[in-house]
């Protein structure tokens, strides 16, 4: 293939030629470990901030936290160019539909918004997608939009390639009724062990707490991490 | 098929004829939860109980803790056939090492066997081992064979397909110098929540606590597992 003619243009080189590292020929993926947690008066959001493109890390400050309206969030998971087209579309509905509606929208609306795209192309789309924040109706609220495109409303839901290893650590430390500050406490961790264990997920844990005053966010660097008596 | 002549009356039927049920083709396998402790003065073993031949359970009430010496066990999972017959094995392996050194066989030497086997044939075999016991020399010791036929020493050792799902519990949760008591609780509460997660897993908790003293066998039933107030 390097034989071919010489026109100033770079040629298409194979993938398995040595000269181009294997990870150009990869999608870009969020491998990611993300989580929402309701608590009463709001949700607290948090994700790692590793981008992967196979091995190769893209980006290690990613922010899977994405805004789709004022007091709505959404965690993205699986291919980044998906989610992000997909975040971008319903962003762009729930603008108009909160205009035409003059008031702000229902996270439940937002949630249906996402299942309906990824439903309808979910042979073509790979996007897990946790949608949370808050509204006036119902407070606090945590809808989750798996691979596939099923929705249902959860006090607390993980997601991504590293939520796996934490499903035990989740099941015996959620309780309901728990404060903002625990909940802050308990999504740090579970995203601190994820990060530990899967390979896709890593970098720094972003958190964002959404309640009627508004949006907090903020970072736990790598170094800050809680730390467990791993082996 | 059905037209051929009567003479051969035992034809195989095709896997997709209604007749056949969809479990007959699949290979029988410890789907599984595994894990096992170190602790001073012994370990403790643990396993859920569920066989399974595809979606079927072919045993619910399995004993996936194996002897294989009076104070040496191992944990199977993975393919039942390969690990009954690896286990079959070593055990007959280490007893006649035993009595040509006219001692208690060491942990390690019972590891290391296992790992001979899996590493050899680890091309044809499906085995992840967990081999723990106690010894005179080590006290309490836990070997981890996963598959693949890598060995190495740990305090705390999960395997099998409900593994992944506690290893943030477990990171959480272990720490060094627990009590035999201790180390059980942590045991049973580690399998219930992968049992509540993972379809291959299910069934009772068998648990085992070895020690100088020797072996004490527990079963905690179905209805007796510790549960978790999850969504």
């Amino acid at each position: 293939m390097a034989a071919t003619a010489a026109m100033g243009f770079p040629q298409h080189l194979s993938s398995f030629n040595d000269l181009v590292p294997e990870w150009t020929s990869r999608e870009v993926s969020t491998g990611t470990t993300i989580m929402a947690v309701e608590f009463d008066g709001g949700v607290v959001m948090g994700a790692d901030s590793r981008t992967t493109t196979g091995a190769y890390i893209a980006n290690r400050v990613t922010d899977k936290l994405t805004p789709i309206h004022d007091q709505i969030f959404c965690c993205r998971s699986g291919s980044a160019a998906d989610t992000q087209a997909i975040a971008d579309a319903v962003t762009y509905q729930l603008g108009f539909h909160s205009i035409e509606l003059d008031e702000p929208p229902l996270v439940q609306t937002a949630a249906n918004l996402f299942k309906d795209m990824c439903y309808r192309y979910r042979e073509e789309l790979m996007a897990g997608i946790i949608v949370a924040g808050w509204d006036k109706r119902r407070g606090g609220q945590v809808y989750t939009v798996p691979v596939g495109g099923m929705l249902t409303r959860q006090p607390v839901s993980v997601g991504g390639s590293g939520s796996s290893y934490i499903y035990g650590y989740v099941d015996s430390n959620y309780r309901t009724g728990m404060s903002k500050e625990e909940c802050l406490r308990f999504a740090a961790g579970a995203l601190s062990l994820a990060m530990e264990r899967d390979g896709s997920s890593g970098g720094v844990v972003r958190l964002a707490v959404i309640s009627e005053q508004g949006v907090e966010r903020q970072v736990i660097l790598g170094n800050q991490l809680p730390k467990f008596s791993t082996l | 098929m059905a037209l051929c002549t009567g003479a051969n009356q035992t034809e195989p039927l095709s896997q997709h004829h209604d007749l056949v049920p969809d479990w007959t083709a699949h290979e029988v396998r410890t789907g599984t939860t595994i894990m096992a402790v170190e602790f001073d003065g012994g370990v403790v073993m643990g396993a859920d109980s569920r066989t399974t031949t595809g979606a079927y359970i072919a045993n619910r009430v399995t004993d996936k803790l194996t002897p294989i010496h009076d104070r040496i066990f191992c944990c199977r999972s993975g393919s039942a056939a390969d690990t009954q017959a690896i286990a079959d094995v070593v055990a007959y392996q280490l007893d006649l090492h035993s009595i040509v050194m006219n001692e208690p066989p060491q942990v390690k030497t019972a590891a290391n066997l296992f790992r001979r086997f899996c590493y050899r044939y680890r091309e044809e075999l499906m085995a992840g081992i967990i081999v723990a016991g106690w010894d005179k020399r080590g006290g309490g010791q836990v070997f981890t064979v996963p598959i693949g036929g890598m060995l190495v020493r740990q305090p705390v050792a999960v395997g099998g397909s409900g593994s992944s799902y506690i290893y943030g519990f477990v990171d959480e949760n272990f720490k060094p110098g627990m009590s035999k008591e201790e180390c059980i609780r942590f045991t049973g509460k580690a399998l219930a929540l992968a049992m509540e997660r993972d379809g291959s897993s299910g069934g009772v908790a068998r648990l085992a606590a070895i020690t100088e003293a020797g072996l004490e066998r527990s079963v905690i039933l179905g209805n007796q597992l510790p549960t978790f107030s999850s969504s």
